[in-house]
């Protein structure tokens, strides 16, 4: 405090402290508590706020717990938005370290700027090509019919549809961080470690993705939320089977117009992605601010 | 050391019938290059290809959006697109919003991340984590929580709860990027100034300022990225308001035609200028050191 | 003469730490002032706190008589440089200079004036429109002088500004520092560790040590009468003898140690049984002197033939303490010089002996 109304004077100082204030309490913290205090509470007409029945509770935690499928799709959106994480790792890692230990500075800004193009665009026009390439009667049935790779079309929308477009949404969260971080590897280890015997694999296992731990940690996290907390990418391209976590919560607040009970499956997916990246970043031994600059 | 030149002498011998076993003793260095080739090829088509179909359906003559089959080439769905009031209502809307999030974000992300590099130690870093936490919750979550907040007090769903929504994480992301700058900031420019007769309003308006324009102008351009195309927290709190997003999203499942495929183009297009504008403006800049004040 | 800067009792702690002793310290108006010291002494502390931008824990900072306690460092008429200079590196040189007028309100057409004027005194005219990257170091450390010489400050505080330089440029950039301070009359505060630049460009040197003053005095003063044993052993080269007094008599002290009995100069405070040493330069010391005191037999060892001088190293032999001597001998008697591997006689006056009281 101190410092800096004595670095900025006061009045400035106080200026920019009042401007932090109002955004973490405002902006931040009450909203997650109010929404925290909806969760706890039932959902009661406006004559009965305040009455009698208006008091905390766990019942709309216990709602979900108890639901013969909302539960189920909790679990499905975990596991999917893992399967999302572990996929884009894959699909990312060799490309991550191509651009940051093997291409040369020409190459690497040529594929920089042809990766970000497709992301600086709508999440939802990204959505939008897979809706497109995936219908019924779309390319990609088409392309397989006629290379006769499926004797007839097939039913892309559902966990398969929600998966690719995801892992295609997330791709440059995942790429770029790990990218950062294998290129601050000094080429020579990898050399050194050739010379010593080392073959391919091991060199990957004992010397890239140890270096580069901080932006797999950093591109895991922020995939996995991006996943969880995404509602594009399975309205668009899921079907009825295939149902996200997300649009449980959006069905509680804007079909049944159960604001409280929406609010605790607000509470609980908030609480998995605080557990999942505080559990990442301990499975990576990572701290909070070398994984979020 | 003695065999060495020994095993070069061996590998130069013309020895025809050794063909195939020289090539498979080479085959684990052939191998990984022809699978990361095809790999690289894989993932550029992953990458590309939806939007070049996304760009492609536009000129077809279909009323569904596909290349398959196709029906002729036109530019009907472009010449609509002008027409479409409704699209040019949602872009203004869009616009809005965008333009209140960085008049936000802007101050605040620069005021936080001169609070958090004033600070030292454990002060610094739960600071720190509060201020990257927004960007660590789900966009949903920080829709419905921010919902639930200003409902309360008496602001509903619209383009004002838009901004706030948005601007929430919005100066997370400012607050990075600033605090990535002022890293290299050297301070005893600041006491040069004071000792010079400024007083810590000027050191600030003439000296830090200036000092951080690389990055605030990254920053406002990232700011109208984001609030351009979010999507999850902004269904939460848009009231009746229909940014781009949103409008994109509800055309998809009904009534979606070509006319979105063309918007879809002019975003693409003027991301491409843009990317290609930002480069030369970079190159410029760096050419003529002398110029970059 | 005026004092432009007094510090009287100030004192300075930092959390953990006592930075600066209490201490008291006049600087005239006019003067060319340095506070020599060995790094972490406590200099920059002391210079911050004359330029305003720490408050000392205790005591009073003067400026011109005027007690500088509520006064900010962007209302003191002081001007500081930076060890890194801290030129703004989005400025031109001119608005550089000019910073401070610029802050006084000055319009610009008189802002450009007084920054060629500036200019022509640092000897680089037509250099206003160069950006501060597109300097020599040398032309940057002019360029940060004449910034700080443009608000006409009454004191000039400089903290190691040549540090960064070359051997070379270090040595025309003192040379130009000492005329600019004859040319403008400002007062200069220099803080530097190398105590020849102290020697060579002050009126006056202060020597610190640990947070603590330790002489003030003219450089041929601390030279000649360093007045604590850290000043002989920090300004310039000595030799040393430890030991114990065993009697003083008028100004002098003789001293016991392990290779002799000496006398030399004392200070005020010296008495018997006290553990002191004994100073005598490398020039004092010389062959084959006529004296009955102060006699050292030496082995000649080594010779460094360095123009003017060249320098004799030698052992006093002992069993369980020999002694290394350094004489310095000028060129011009080079035939006395010992032979290496001979032994020989070296002797001192007491006039140039000084003994100082050592823990
Ligand atoms: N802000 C501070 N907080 C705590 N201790 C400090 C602070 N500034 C300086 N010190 C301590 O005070 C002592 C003197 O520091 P000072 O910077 O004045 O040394 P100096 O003589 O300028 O050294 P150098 O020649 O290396 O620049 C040091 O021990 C330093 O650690
Ligand atoms: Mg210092």
């Amino acid at each position: 405090m101190n410092e800096i109304t004595q670095r900025f004077g006061r009045p400035l100082g106080a200026c920019f402290i009042l401007l932090v204030l109002l955004w973490l309490a405002g902006l931040v913290l009450v909203p997650n508590l109010t929404m925290l205090d909806f969760a706890l509470r039932p959902n009661l007409p406006a004559t009965q706020l305040g009455g009698p029945k208006d008091g905390y509770s766990f019942d709309n935690f216990l709602y979900l717990w108890n639901h013969p499928s909302h539960g189920w799709i909790f679990l499905k959106t975990i596991w999917s938005s893992a399967l999302v994480t572990v996929l884009t790792f894959l699909i990312c890692y060799p490309l991550a370290y191509w651009l940051g230990q093997v291409s040369t500075p020409r190459q690497t800004s040529a594929l920089l700027v042809l990766l970000t193009v497709p992301y600086l665009m709508n999440e939802v026009l990204r959505g939008l090509a897979w809706y497109i390439i995936l219908a019924f009667d779309g390319p990609l049935n088409a392309a397989l019919v006629h290379l006769g790779l499926l004797s007839e079309p097939v039913r892309w929308y559902g966990d398969g549809g929600v998966l690719a477009g995801m892992a295609y949404a997330y791709l440059l969260f995942m790429l770029l961080p790990i990218y950062n971080s294998v290129s601050t590897l000094d080429h020579a280890q990898i050399d050194a470690a050739r010379d010593l015997g080392a073959g391919t694999l091991r060199i990957h296992r004992r010397v890239v993705l140890p270096h580069a731990k901080v932006g797999i940690a950093t591109g895991c996290v922020f995939t996995f939320m991006l996943a969880a907390g995404s509602y594009m990418a399975p309205a668009l391209l899921g079907a009825p089977g295939s149902r996200w976590f997300t649009q449980l919560i959006y069905d509680w607040f804007f079909e049944s117009g159960n604001w409280n009970r929406g609010a605790a499956y607000g509470v609980t997916l908030l609480v998995l992605c605080l557990v999942a990246v505080l559990g990442m970043l301990r499975l990576f031994q990572v701290n909070l601010t070398s994984a979020v600059k | 050391m003695t065999d060495m030149p020994i095993a070069t002498a061996n590998s130069h011998k013309p020895a025809s019938p050794l063909r195939h076993r020289f090539l498979a003793s080479r085959l684990p260095d052939v191998l990984p290059r022809l699978a990361f080739r095809l790999y690289f090829v894989f993932f550029l088509t992953y990458l590309l290809l939806p939007l070049l179909i996304l760009a492609a359906a536009t000129f077809n003559r279909s009323s569904f959006p596909t290349i398959v089959p196709w029906l002729g080439t036109t530019d009907m769905w472009i010449a609509a697109l002008f027409r479409d009031g409704e699209i040019l209502k949602a872009l203004g809307s869009s616009a809005v919003i965008a333009a209140g999030v960085i008049a936000i974000s802007l101050p605040v992300g620069t005021a936080a991340a001169l609070v958090l590099t004033s600070l030292h130690g454990r002060a610094r870093s739960v600071l720190y984590a509060m201020m990257v936490s927004p960007l660590l919750t789900p966009g949903v979550v920080i829709g419905i929580a921010t919902l639930l907040f200003w409902r309360k007090v008496g602001v509903g769903g619209g383009v004002a709860l838009s901004i706030l929504a948005q601007s929430s994480f919005i100066i997370s992301f400012v607050m990075l990027m600033v605090a990535a700058r002022l890293q290299r900031f050297d301070r005893t420019m600041e006491d040069a100034a004071l000792g010079l007769g400024a007083s810590r309003v000027y050191v600030f308006r003439r000296i830090l300022l200036p000092f951080l324009r690389p990055a605030l102008v990254g920053a406002c351009f990232i700011a109208l990225l984001q609030s351009f195309e979010n999507y999850n927290t902004t269904l939460f709190v848009r009231g009746t308001e229909t940014p781009l997003t949103i409008f994109i999203a509800s055309k998809v499942r009904a009534g979606l035609t070509p006319v979105i495929n063309a918007l879809g183009l002019m975003m693409m297009v003027a991301t491409v200028i843009g990317a290609v504008l930002w480069e030369v403006v970079r190159h410029r800049k760096r050419s003529t050191p002398g110029a970059g004040r | 003469m005026t004092n432009t800067v007094s510090l009287l009792d100030v004192e300075m702690r930092f959390a953990a730490s006592l930075a600066i002793r209490r201490m008291s310290l006049e600087v005239r108006s006019g003067e060319f002032f340095s506070i020599l010291g060995p790094s972490g002494c406590g200099k920059t502390t002391l210079l911050r706190m004359i330029s305003g931008f720490l408050q000392p824990t205790s005591g009073k900072i003067l400026i011109d008589g005027q007690d500088m306690r509520d006064v900010p460092a962007n209302r003191r008429s002081t001007a500081m440089i930076f060890q890194s200079l801290a030129l703004f590196p989005l400025m031109p040189v001119w608005e550089n200079i000019a910073f401070g007028l610029e802050v006084r309100g000055m319009s610009k057409a008189r802002r450009r004036q007084e920054a060629e004027r500036l200019l022509e005194l640092i000897a680089l005219p037509g250099y206003g429109e160069r950006m501060p990257h597109e300097l020599s170091g040398g032309q940057r450390q002019r360029v940060a002088i004449a910034r700080a010489l443009a608000i006409e400050p009454k004191v000039l505080l400089l903290d190691e500004p040549l540090s960064a330089l070359d051997l070379k440029l270090r040595q025309r950039m003192r040379a130009e520092l000492r005329e600019l301070q004859k040319r403008t009359g400002v007062t200069f505060i220099y803080i530097t560790h190398d105590q020849s630049e102290a020697l060579a460009m002050s009126d006056r040197v202060a020597v610190m040590s640990a947070g603590e003053l330790q002489q003030v005095g003219e450089p041929l003063e601390l030279y000649t009468n360093p007045a604590t044993a850290f000043v002989a052993e920090f300004v310039g080269e000595n030799n040393i003898m430890s030991g114990t007094v065993i009697d003083t008599f008028g100004d002098y002290a003789v001293l016991e140690g392990a290779h002799g009995r000496f006398v030399g100069r004392r200070s005020a405070t010296l008495r018997p049984q006290m553990k002191a040493r004994l100073y005598v330069r490398p020039e004092s010391l010389s062959v084959d002197r006529q004296e009955t005191e102060n006699r050292l037999v030496a082995i000649s060892k080594r010779f460094d033939f360095e123009g003017a001088f060249a320098t004799a190293h030698a052992v006093v032999p002992h069993d369980s303490d020999p002694l290394s001597v350094q004489l310095a001998i000028p060129h011009q008697h080079l035939g006395q010089a010992p032979d290496i591997g001979k032994s020989f006689v070296a002797g001192f006056s007491r006039q140039d002996a000084v003994v100082l009281a050592h823990e």
